[in-house]
């Protein structure tokens, strides 16, 4: 019986194209394996953190810095903006992840809108979370000034020079020498914080990007709005690592 | 630009309340267990117990960001393991990296 009478079992033209078994985009797909990749990227600067950490004696945080112990962060970040000398720890990078996660919420607000249709909404949106991500950068970069440049108190260390050993003062931090604690703290501080900047400035010319294209009517002509959503995963990924970057850096 | 523009009708669908509602909701967690984090930071001594209860939030925080706002729950199961399985490396890595720094400690800081 040559009759035509294809019976195709369920499953049997899956490798004849056309089907989507994890049914999601080519685009959406490679930016969730781009994190993926990226989330290996983060874990291994914030686990190599953790080792060299516990490779050092740790400070008790009573009394003031010593190059040789490893810092209480709370100890180390404690100031905020205008409020020169009071000691308030960890209050300006509480106000940081809470900016973060806010930009975070009107991004998937712009998401929403984009499954509406709804162009003028997507802008607002949009608009909100470049804000929230352009004022993350500056606080990071009022946080990085205020830890190259120090605190009034220095913190002395000896150091072998031409054969025997002196005293040595030092004030601020850079990637040669550090006040707050081993050498290794400070620079772990600029590459980890610096990397996620990075990935936040990022993040804010590719929403820009989105905002741009929605403002001229790319996305309207086109007729969806899933670029709001890849660049969307995007930038709460970034949320996500400044959580545990937050969690890893600053409180433990 | 090449592009004609085809007036073709678009219709602006009104916004999903109850979906926005779950947004905030999640926002509203997130928001809330930072500020636990934060109390935490100070009321506790440092120590094990202290560390473990950060590291359950954060994974929680992460939860709520992977799953809600990233939605990768609702996404079909194969995609949804195919980002969580690879994880386990992350895990290892850990384990093993601060096993080997704990050692480094003893090697250069005999007391």
């Amino acid at each position: 019986m040559a009759h035509a009478t294809t019976t195709t079992a369920p499953g049997q033209d899956v490798w004849n194209g056309g089907v989507s078994p994890l049914d999601a985009s080519y685009g959406k797909l490679m930016m969730w394996f781009f994190l993926l990749s990226d989330a290996f990227t983060f874990s291994g600067l914030l686990i190599t953190y953790g080792l060299v950490r516990a490779a050092h004696p740790a400070s008790t945080g009573l009394e003031g810095f010593d190059v040789t112990k490893w810092p209480v962060p709370e100890k180390v970040f404690e100031a905020v903006p205008f409020l020169h000398g009071v000691s308030l720890p960890l209050v300006f990078v509480g106000i940081m992840t809470f900016i973060l996660i806010m930009s975070s919420v009107t991004m998937v607000l712009a998401v929403e809108a984009g499954h509406r249709m709804d162009r003028k909404a997507v802008e607002k949106w949009m608009l909100w979370t470049i804000l929230g991500g352009i004022t993350f950068l500056s606080c990071q970069a009022w946080e990085w000034t205020h830890f190259i440049v120090g605190t009034g108190e220095a913190t002395k260390f000896t150091d072998f020079v031409n054969g025997q050993w002196i005293t040595k003062e030092v004030i601020g931090a850079n990637l040669h020498v550090n006040q707050y604690g081993p050498q290794d703290f400070a620079d772990f501080f600029f590459f980890i914080t610096g990397f996620h900047g990075f990935h936040v400035f990022s993040g804010v010319l590719l929403n820009f990007l989105i905002y741009y294209n929605t403002v001229t009517g790319v996305y309207q002509r086109r007729g969806h709005y899933e670029m709001v959503e890849k660049v969307g995963l995007y930038w709460h990924f970034v949320d996500l690592v400044w959580v545990f970057v937050f969690t890893f850096f600053y409180l433990v | 630009m090449a592009h004609h523009s085809e007036e073709t009708e678009i219709t602006v669908l009104p916004p999903d309340k109850e979906k926005i509602k779950k947004l905030w909701t999640v926002a509203g967690i997130l928001g809330l267990l930072t500020g636990f984090e934060f109390l935490i930071a100070f009321m506790m001594h440092h120590g094990p117990l202290k560390t473990s209860v950060f590291v359950v939030m954060t994974i929680v925080k992460a939860g709520y960001i992977v799953g809600e706002f990233m939605h990768l729950r609702y996404e079909v199961k194969v995609l949804f393991w195919s980002i969580m399985i690879p994880i386990v490396f992350i895990v290892w890595m850990l384990v093993a990296f601060l096993y080997e720094g704990m050692k480094l400690s003893d090697i250069n800081f005999l007391n």
